[in-house]
């Protein structure tokens, strides 16, 4: 428990570091050209309407851009919340300047300061208010942003938040949710209480923010716990459990340095020698696209993840078709197969619904579609690429063998999501995992687990017995594939080190 | 003292001004008049390069502006605008102080000096750690005048310095500007659109209209030579009043029957006929003057003040 209080402080204070940095460099930068634009107003408009184009990037498509021109981990998160930062600083400071009456203006000019007294002794302090009321909205912003920054590397709350999210931890969420909050709050509470003081005292306390930003934002400095001589990007839901991180620690005793990192992100890094091993999935295409290989887990601690449908019982019931249908591709997709699948939409950037027909057709089992109008079957997907292409195969299936209609909702952003929809009868069903159907879902009593996480067939006749007994959820006949976790290095590296197995890996750490 | 040649301005090509040239005499109190948009604002501004002149010179004490860094001149040169541009995130204390901060005076003699100008202005110590919002728009404009006096600059630029405030405390400030010590001494330029202001308060008047000046001269010389029919137009509607504040006591002497009573107030000469119409409080009161050449007193009530005020209007009309 201590050691996830630590973790709670540690990211707290690099999500301070993160949020202060970016802060401080925004301001840096937005003040001198919010200045510049109240000088030159014809340039106004497009620098404010550059800035805010920038701020309407989504956060996750900006963290993206980000990692081919700068990799992974701080720097791009912080270029990324400073130009989320940016448009309420620079436009503040252009309205505050703007704003002042222009017979103090003249005034201050006809007394006989100069242009850098002007704008020290009387623009500034007057566009103080307007200017905090920037950072303030800049701080919220970035609070919030930061969040996101665990998806490239870069710490924070946000590992938390999504490890929580990918492990049906509602613990963990809030862990990671509410500190998050409760620093919004507070720092919002604090540059409000600023703003309202009186100008005069202010005149002093001015000088503070640089410092108080730059000392915040050092905490993102801290020391890291341990390095190691090979650097690891592990997901936020592998750092949390039992078959991953933890495992590879208790089991392996693998000590290396390891940054939380986005699976949207990971593969790439690692070709872009960013990472050397991360914890990927073993039927994932970028496996193929990006060259890597999958170190052996000799000593077994990933348990199979065999996909198979789980659908609803009352969904059984309503359509009695269902099962015959979705059993069609029972055994059907092997794990080389589900590569190849993966790997034309992930790196040919093939369509899932095109890949889905091409397979179709290929085994035989394509039926154009009858277009009958019984009622709707939904269909829920994860959000990532297999899901996607099991999702289109099965409504291609249930559109050509069926009277019903079909409503897809994919990408859904996590087990936790997934299955709360599915509970929740806004969906039918889903492909889940045995694995984490067992893992993330049941949770036993670790010695249960351990006793049949790696056969398949005791594993899925549990989670099928416990789904029906708990949820009146049935588990449809496995679709062929495992799925599970796996460490994976680039090939030629693994070649180079001769590593090709966990242990080796192990070892490999200790002598260097 | 300060001397314009033949300056012109144009603003996005339309003529604001039009190569004006006067002088101003060293303690002179020269007023622009004219109405909004004739171009009397951006002349003064000129004068301390707030605007830059297209075209002319300007020359204050002998040196051509152009020459010098427009921020030496300006902390040299006085300045008291409509609405007061007092520095709001500023105190009094502090706002009269900009100039010797700027001047890199010492704490002490800034103080002292704030501190004896703000008697001066009529304005309680107290005030001294307010900030200009606590005051009210009287005081404020009596704060922007130290502020321009605070470094006892020689020439003082006015834009409508009284034009913001109700016509009460507006008359009562502008009676302590006519007497204050301070203001004798220096060269004063000073804009209004207020004919009344004007001649009250002027040395010279400067009529402008359409960017040119129409005629420069004393008060007097507007109301009875006028240059052309537009100075006799623009002085029309308050002829009566104008003629009122022209003439003082002095000019009537000989107008004005030979009577002494006892209890009449005694008055200056200098009062204008204006001025004096205000000392009658009832018709049957009576004032006494005496002349500065003869030690002779005459004393009269607002009949005789009518009387001879018009005997000596048709006699000047006539001359």
């Amino acid at each position: 428990m201590s050691g996830e209080s630590d973790k709670l402080l540690n990211q707290t204070f690099q999500h301070l570091g993160l949020t202060f940095i970016s802060l401080f460099l925004a301001v840096a930068i937005g003040l001198p050209l919010g200045i510049f634009i109240a000088r030159k107003r014809k340039l106004s408009g497009s620098v404010l309407a550059v800035a805010g184009v920038l701020q309407t990037i989504p956060s996750i498509a900006l963290l993206g851009f980000m990692i081919p021109i700068l990799g992974i981990g701080a720097k791009p998160a912080i270029v990324a919340l400073l130009i989320y930062a940016l448009l309420p600083i620079i436009r503040n400071t252009y309205t505050g300047i703007v704003g002042i009456s222009t017979e103090v203006k003249e005034a201050a000019i006809a007394m006989g300061m100069s242009k850098m007294q002007v704008l020290f002794k009387v623009e500034l302090p007057l566009a103080m208010p307007v200017i905090l009321a920037g950072v303030r909205t800049a701080t919220v912003i970035n609070v919030g942003v930061a969040t996101l920054a665990s998806y490239i590397a870069a710490g924070g709350l946000g590992e938390f938040i999504f490890g929580g999210i990918s492990l049906n931890n509602t613990n963990m969420i809030l862990a990671g949710a509410i500190p998050a909050a409760l620093l919004a709050i507070i720092l919002d509470a604090i540059l409000a209480a600023i703003q309202k003081m009186n100008v005069k005292k202010f005149r002093k306390t001015l000088y503070i923010f640089p410092i108080l930003f730059l000392v915040l934002g050092g905490f993102y400095l801290l020391p890291k716990a341990y390095g190691s001589s090979l650097t690891a990007g592990f997901t936020p839901e592998f750092m949390g459990r039992q078959d991953g991180d933890l495992g590879l620690k208790s089991v392996y005793g693998l000590k290396i340095h390891t940054i939380v990192i986005s699976d949207a992100v990971m593969y790439q890094a690692a070709y872009e020698k960013e990472l050397d091993i991360i914890s990927g999935y073993s039927t994932d295409g970028r496996l193929k696209a990006f060259k890597l290989t999958i170190l052996k887990d000799d000593k077994g601690i990933f348990p199979p993840y065999y996909a198979a449908p789980i659908i609803r019982e009352a969904s059984l019931k309503k359509f009695p078709e269902l099962e015959g249908v979705l059993n069609l591709l029972a055994g059907k997709i092997t794990d080389s197969i589900m590569t190849d699948l993966n790997y034309r939409t992930d790196y040919l950037h093939q369509t899932p619904e095109r890949v889905a027909k091409d397979f179709l057709i290929g085994c035989g089992l394509y039926k154009s579609a009858k277009g009958g109008k019984k009622s709707v079957i939904r269909i829920g997907s994860k959000i990532f690429g297999e899901q996607y292409i099991l999702a289109e195969m099965y409504r291609m299936l249930i559109l050509g063998n069926t009277d019903y209609e079909v409503a897809t909702k994919t990408g859904l952003g996590g087990t936790k999501i997934c299955f709360d929809a599915l509970m929740n009868d806004q969906i039918d069903f889903y492909p889940e995992y045995t694995g984490t159907g067992l893992l993330v879902l049941l949770k036993p009593d670790p010695k249960v687990s351990k006793k049949m996480a790696h056969d398949r067939d005791s594993t899925y006749q549990y989670v099928s017995r416990q789904f029906s007994q708990k949820f009146n959820i049935k588990w449809l006949k496995p679709i062929g594939f495992n799925n599970s976790y796996a460490l994976m290095m680039r090939q030629k590296q693994s070649k180079d080190l001769d590593v090709n197995s966990i242990t080796t890996l192990q070892q490999y750490l200790d002598k260097n | 003292m300060i001397k314009l040649e033949k300056v012109s301005k144009s603003f996005h090509n339309i003529p604001a001004v039009k190569a004006v040239s006067f002088e101003v005499k060293e303690g002179e109190n020269l007023i622009l008049l004219g109405t909004s948009g004739c171009g009397k604002t951006t002349t003064l501004k000129m004068i301390n390069r707030l605007i830059a002149p297209d075209h002319g010179t300007i020359t204050v004490n002998g040196k051509d502006i152009e020459q010098e860094n427009p921020e030496l001149l300006r902390r040299g040169i006085g300045y008291v605008m409509q609405n007061n541009g007092l520095f709001p995130h500023y105190t009094v204390g502090e706002n009269i102080a900009i100039v010797p901060q700027l001047l890199k005076w010492d704490r002490k003699k800034t103080l002292d000096r704030t501190k004896a100008l703000m008697a001066k202005l009529h304005l309680s110590d107290e005030y001294i750690n307010l900030f200009p919002h606590e005051l009210s728009g009287g005081q404020q404009q009596r704060v922007g005048l130290a502020r321009a006096l605070v470094a006892d600059p020689a020439v003082l630029l006015m834009d409508e310095p009284f034009g913001a405030l109700d016509n009460v405390t507006r008359a009562s400030i502008r009676k302590e500007f006519k007497a204050l010590e301070e203001l004798k001494r220096k060269t004063i330029v000073m804009v209004t659109h207020d004919i009344q202001e004007a001649f009250e308060l002027a040395d010279r008047i400067c009529l402008m209209d359409k960017g040119e000046i129409i005629q420069i001269g004393t008060p007097k010389s507007l109301l009875y030579q006028p240059a052309s029919d537009f100075v006799v137009k623009f002085m029309e509607s308050e002829r009566r009043s104008l003629e009122f504040r022209v003439t003082t006591l002095n000019d009537l002497w000989h107008h004005l029957p030979v009577k002494n009573s006892a209890n009449a107030t005694v008055v200056n000469s200098d009062l204008s006929v204006w001025d004096a119409l205000n000392c009658f409080r009832s018709v049957g009161q009576e004032i006494a003057f005496s002349t500065d050449e003869i030690q002779e007193q005459k004393s009269l009530n607002i009949n005789d003040l009518t009387v001879a005020f018009n005997h000596y209007h048709m006699q000047y009309l006539h001359e």
